[in-house]
């Protein structure tokens, strides 16, 4: 009896908790607004709608790599299953043709859609909530005037019960804070502005930050390195792993040009952002830099002493580099006899070590975040893939290893990189690592290294 | 050191250093010359070679990852008497300008007709991508392409109508 009482005492409870879910989370329907997608935006709207887009990256999720652009349908992975991201081509049955301003400003602020659902997080809208009025009204003046495309996404497969969307509410309870944070104004208006983007439309911790069990981003470890598609998105903080310590002049530069001499190229779903980043006028670029060299902070003085040596080396494009400069970092110990080294010579060194300057000749090691981090991943990733080169104009090429070299192989090469190019310890599991890369188990995103435009096809792992 | 090498088929003894590129080796002690140094830097697709079946840029590959796996370069395709699909078809479509770069294409080719026999354009192109043409035969290298998917397709139809008449 009393075991009978308990569970219906707790099913109560769980219906008056999914009833009060349902009413704090009921958002009513928007009507729709036939006429929005025929309206007349002017050009100059438009033209603004376009750069915010290209902040905000929207083209890389919501579209299917070598399909009409924003037309939706991309499997996004989370731990919690696959969502698909939607339409937002004006077309009025499959897309946003029907959402008034109304509406696109509720989905950016709240994460609610016209007819009142609740979307999931992986629509940034915990980033998308600092977007101005008056930015939200370009952005939609951009997104009515794309072409219509008639394009239903897949139905997402979530684990249970998160099919519930009404949860979203309890999320939202915790992670959301709506409308952003005030201006600082201690801070200078470049900065504010930099923040603004950055932690708005750009939803740079949306991969810089690391998430917690919810999936939402872990306050405490702001820009503290995460991952996406496959890639590691690198901690942009204090414990950046960069050998040369960013700076304002040097963000910007990567920003703008997808790539820096003493940092390498942008690749990965990075390239996407950079690519998209060069409608930005110099002023946001330099604006956002600001405000994540701020974030950075000073580099320690070992850190500090480390880049200038590396920066005499190795910068002004290369005119610097010397053989002894080549040498820089060649741990003490004898690396000869390491089974890396030979695959190093004959695969690596003659770009790596050729002193050609970025983007095209190869990055020194010395230099590399990828050979410093915590986690080898995006190493593991531009061995087995490379860089696959743009389409139709220049950009950083790297041949893919994939074929040429075993798990095995590629992890000694690997482990020969660490043990010479970097002071931090060895890597552990790294021919496991490299086979689940192979196999498509863990699966990766391979994208063009000009990055606009998704590449087209994804010359991924399941090949 | 030595290592044992099988090339299109054949063993091969060969002394050279572990850090050799695999395209010296195959030009110069095995004298196969198939295979062309373009860049010697993993950009052009020159050398381009297969290892167990899957295209690989030789002027990149170290002699000692080679060892034990079947290498396959364009002698392997066919011979100047009995040339193979593929090599028939760059000849039918007349593909080669100054050829510079045609054994590397032949090589991107033959790995992407073993795992799909029936490609589309943006399969070749994307398959491609990494094997430069300086003189711009592009259009005739993709018809050739395509040609030997047909000729492949042909050959193999014979036998399976022979097997069901049977
Ligand atoms: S010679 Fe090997 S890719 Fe150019
Ligand atoms: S035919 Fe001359 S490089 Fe292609």
């Amino acid at each position: 009896m009393r075991f009978l009482r308990a569970i219906s005492i707790l099913l109560t409870l769980a219906v008056i908790a999914a009833v009060g879910f349902l009413l704090i989370g009921w958002r009513s329907e928007i009507p729709p607004d036939n006429q929005a997608a025929n309206a007349q935006y002017p050009p100059d709207l438009v033209a603004k709608g376009a750069q915010l887009a290209a902040v905000g990256n929207c083209i890389a999720c919501h579209t299917e790599p070598g399909q009409e652009a924003f037309a939706g349908g991309l499997p996004v992975p989370t731990p919690f299953g696959t969502l698909y991201s939607t339409n937002i081509t004006p077309d009025p049955e499959t897309g946003i043709g029907r959402w008034s301003e109304a509406a696109f400003v509720r989905a950016m602020r709240e994460g609610v859609d016209r007819e009142g659902n609740h979307l999931y997080p992986a629509f940034p809208y915990d980033h998308f909530t600092w977007v101005t009025g008056e930015d939200n009204k370009a952005l939609y003046a951009f997104l009515m005037t794309r072409e219509p495309v008639k394009a239903t996404a897949p139905a997402n497969d979530l684990v249970f019960p998160l099919q519930f969307r009404p949860l979203l509410v309890g999320w939202n309870l915790l992670f959301l804070r709506e409308g952003g944070m005030q201006p600082d104004t201690s801070q200078s208006e470049e900065w504010n502005r930099g923040r603004y983007l950055a932690e708005g439309l750009g939803h740079c911790g949306a991969c810089h930050t690391p998430r917690n069990a919810f999936g939402a981003e872990d306050r405490n470890h702001h820009f503290g390195g995460g991952e996406a598609e496959g890639w590691q998105a690198y901690a942009i903080n204090a414990s950046s792993h960069s050998p040369v310590p960013w700076t304002v002049d040097s963000i910007a530069f990567y920003l703008r040009n997808g790539w820096h001499e003493l940092h390498g190229v942008s690749r990965g779903p990075m390239a996407e952002v950079t690519g998209n980043l060069g409608l930005l006028p110099d002023s946001d670029i330099r604006a956002i830099a600001t405000y994540v060299a701020s974030v950075m902070g000073e580099p320690s003085p070992e850190r500090k002493e480390k880049g200038e040596r590396l920066t005499r080396s190795f910068g002004n494009g290369g005119a610097n580099i010397t053989t002894a400069a080549l040498d820089e970092n060649k741990a003490s110990a004898d690396l000869s006899g390491h089974p890396g080294a030979a695959i190093y010579g004959a695969a690596c060194a003659t770009c790596h070590e050729s002193g050609r300057p970025q983007p095209y000749g190869g990055l020194n090691f010395a230099l590399s975040t990828a050979v410093n981090a915590p986690n080898p991943q995006n190493i593991v990733n531009v061995v087995m893939f490379g860089l696959p080169p743009g389409d139709g104009q220049p950009s950083a090429v790297m041949p893919a290893f994939g074929n040429t070299l075993n798990d095995r192989q590629v992890a000694d090469l690997l482990g020969y990189l660490r043990a010479r190019f970097s002071d931090q310890p060895a890597w552990t599991g790294l021919t496991d690592l490299v086979a689940k890369t192979r196999s498509g188990e863990y699966p990766v995103t391979v994208l063009a290294s000009d990055g606009i435009e998704r590449a087209p096809k994804n010359v991924g792992a399941k090949e | 050191m030595t290592i044992t090498l099988n090339v299109n088929g054949q063993n091969h003894q060969v002394d050279a250093e572990p850090d050799t590129p695999l395209l010296y080796v195959l030009r110069d002690d095995l004298e196969l010359n198939a295979a062309k140094y373009g860049c010697g830097l993993g950009q052009c697709g020159a050398c381009t070679i297969m290892i167990d079946g899957k295209a690989a840029l030789s002027c990149v590959t170290p002699l000692l990852v080679a060892e034990g796996r079947e290498i396959t370069t364009v002698e392997g395709l066919g011979t100047i008497e009995n040339p193979g699909p593929i090599q028939q078809a760059f000849i039918e479509k007349q593909s080669a300008q100054c050829g510079y770069c045609i054994a590397g294409m032949m090589m991107s080719a033959a790995a992407l007709l073993k795992h799909n026999p029936k490609p589309s354009d943006d399969d070749i192109r994307s398959a491609l991508r990494t094997n430069l043409c300086r003189c711009g035969t592009h259009m005739r290298i993709m018809a050739a392409i395509k040609r030997a998917s047909e000729l492949m397709e042909q050959a193999a139809v014979p036998a399976a109508t022979n097997r069901s008449a049977g």
